[in-house]
């Protein structure tokens, strides 16, 4: 749920254009210029990946970068850690089960 | 390629931009790296009105104080590189920086680790599901995302950062169910505990985490009491409907890079664990090296900045920019003002512990 009005920070995106990426294909707004993991998010997502042995599913842990969880492929490019990398028009997300591929290569 | 500056800051928080500004004021060339597209650190989430006296910003949000530092930097000349890593620190003096997909190399007379810190993260059954996550993760999302990472919190953890976050999720219209805190009594300042209990949250001092429930994502959360000796009570668990769990268990500072440089680490598990070796004049067990801020010990954003300052200060003095009367003069000024924030029950602690690091090198510094 986006928090578009706030006590102290005031009003919020209204002044933001908004794009679409798609995630596993299907289209998604987002707001341009925040984290991919924002925009998940905003959309209801909060499992991102599943692990690469037991298949558990990850959400955002930090959101600052550093603990890796929140890592998705992001046009073709496997483990960016979303929560630090903004979205763009037509970007494509794919949720990601265990490392990823880099160009079909396991 | 192989650049040079003068002086290397790494990292762009509260921390680095003091000390950045204190050498550039002085006539230094600094340059700040930092990995994020954003400078400011964990500052400019920070929207609460800060304690301390007038110099400290008493009554001024985080935020603001954010943005007149930086404003500072940038009119004293402080270069800042966002979107670069440092990667590593090598022998003589060498940076090893990520930009724009390439590598390269920094040489800096002298260089300042400002890295900050992580939270800390806390073991139960389900704490991987998504939905579980640090309180600093749930108010990076809030303030400065603009989106609740869930609607039905339970906060971990009832020290400042607990409690500040618990308020600002309120702020942004999400719900806190609960704050549980493991010791008999709420562990931070009494001012930002009432903020919450006047609207009603209830906290479980002498209460842990048992579990957070759920198939892809937190469901409920079963907490329990916990008595002498943090030993669980069976029969007390209490089941809480909620979608989140914040963990405000306390930071760690991040040493990787200190550690790589090879300066010496010490243990001090009051002030989040590893942290490197240093003197009153935040200079480290290597001549060119120096930290402050939360990598020279888990504090608060104020004594960050201070520290910021005074390890800008003994870099400008070792660089020539200032002479060792000025910088002695300044350095008793920020001295002081750092032992006011490191009075009181909650200060105290703090400052015995930071003069245990400072004793340790100088320890050091008389054998070698």
């Amino acid at each position: 749920m986006r928090v578009s009005k706030h006590p102290i920070l005031g009003d919020y995106g209204a002044d933001k254009k908004s794009v679409t990426i798609t995630v596993n294909g299907q289209p998604m707004e987002a707001l341009e210029g925040e984290p991919i993991a924002a925009a998940l998010m905003a959309n209801g997502i909060r499992a991102f990946r599943k692990t690469p042995i037991l298949h558990h599913p990850r959400g955002i842990f930090c959101a600052i970068g550093r603990c890796t969880d929140c890592a998705l492929t992001v046009d073709g490019i496997p483990n960016v850690r979303t929560c630090v990398t903004r979205v763009r028009e037509g970007m494509k997300i794919e949720t990601q089960d265990g490392l990823g591929e880099w160009g079909g290569i396991k | 390629m192989t650049y040079h500056t003068q002086v290397a800051v790494i990292g762009a928080g509260p921390a680095g931009l003091s000390a950045a500004l204190e050498i550039a004021s002085a006539g230094g060339k600094v340059t700040v790296f930092d990995e994020n597209d954003r400078p400011g650190g964990q500052l400019f989430k920070q929207i609460h009105k800060f304690f301390g006296s007038s110099h400290h910003g008493a009554g001024v949000r985080g935020y603001h104080l954010g943005e007149e530092l930086l404003q500072k930097c940038l009119d004293a000349g402080v270069e800042i590189k966002l979107n670069t890593v440092v990667y590593g620190l090598f022998p003589d003096n060498e940076l090893g920086i990520v930009c724009n997909d390439q590598t390269h190399t920094v040489k800096a007379d002298k260089i300042l680790i400002a890295t900050g810190a992580s939270e800390k993260p806390l073991a139960f059954p389900g704490w991987d599901l998504p939905g579980v996550m640090g309180a600093g993760a749930a108010q990076t999302m809030v303030n400065i995302n603009r989106v609740l990472p869930g609607q039905k919190f339970v906060m971990i953890g009832s020290g400042n950062v607990g409690l500040v976050v618990s308020y600002q999720i309120m702020q942004a219209g999400g719900q806190v169910v609960a704050i549980v805190e493991a010791l008999p009594k709420v562990n931070g300042y009494s001012v930002h505990a009432n903020k919450v209990k006047r609207y009603g949250v209830p906290i479980y001092t002498s209460h842990t985490i048992k579990e957070a429930v759920g198939t892809d994502q937190v469901e409920k959360v079963v907490i329990q009491e916990i008595g002498p000796g943090f030993v669980p009570v069976p029969g007390t668990e209490k089941e809480l409907d909620a979608d989140t769990v914040c963990l405000a268990v306390g930071l760690t500072p991040s040493v990787e890079l200190a550690k790589m440089a090879g300066v010496q680490i010490t243990h001090i598990p009051k002030l989040g664990g590893f942290v490197p070796l240093h003197g009153k004049d935040m200079r480290t067990t290597d001549e060119n090296i120096y930290v402050a801020g939360d990598v020279s010990g888990i504090e608060e954003a104020s004594t960050a900045m201070e520290s910021g300052r005074l390890a800008g200060c003994s870099i400008a003095e070792a660089i020539g920019a200032l002479n060792a009367d000025a910088a002695e003069v300044r350095r008793k000024e920020i001295n002081e003002r750092i032992n006011q924030l490191r009075s009181g029950i909650h200060g105290e602690a703090r400052r015995d512990n930071k003069g245990i690091i400072v004793r340790r090198y100088e320890e050091w510094l008389a054998a070698k």
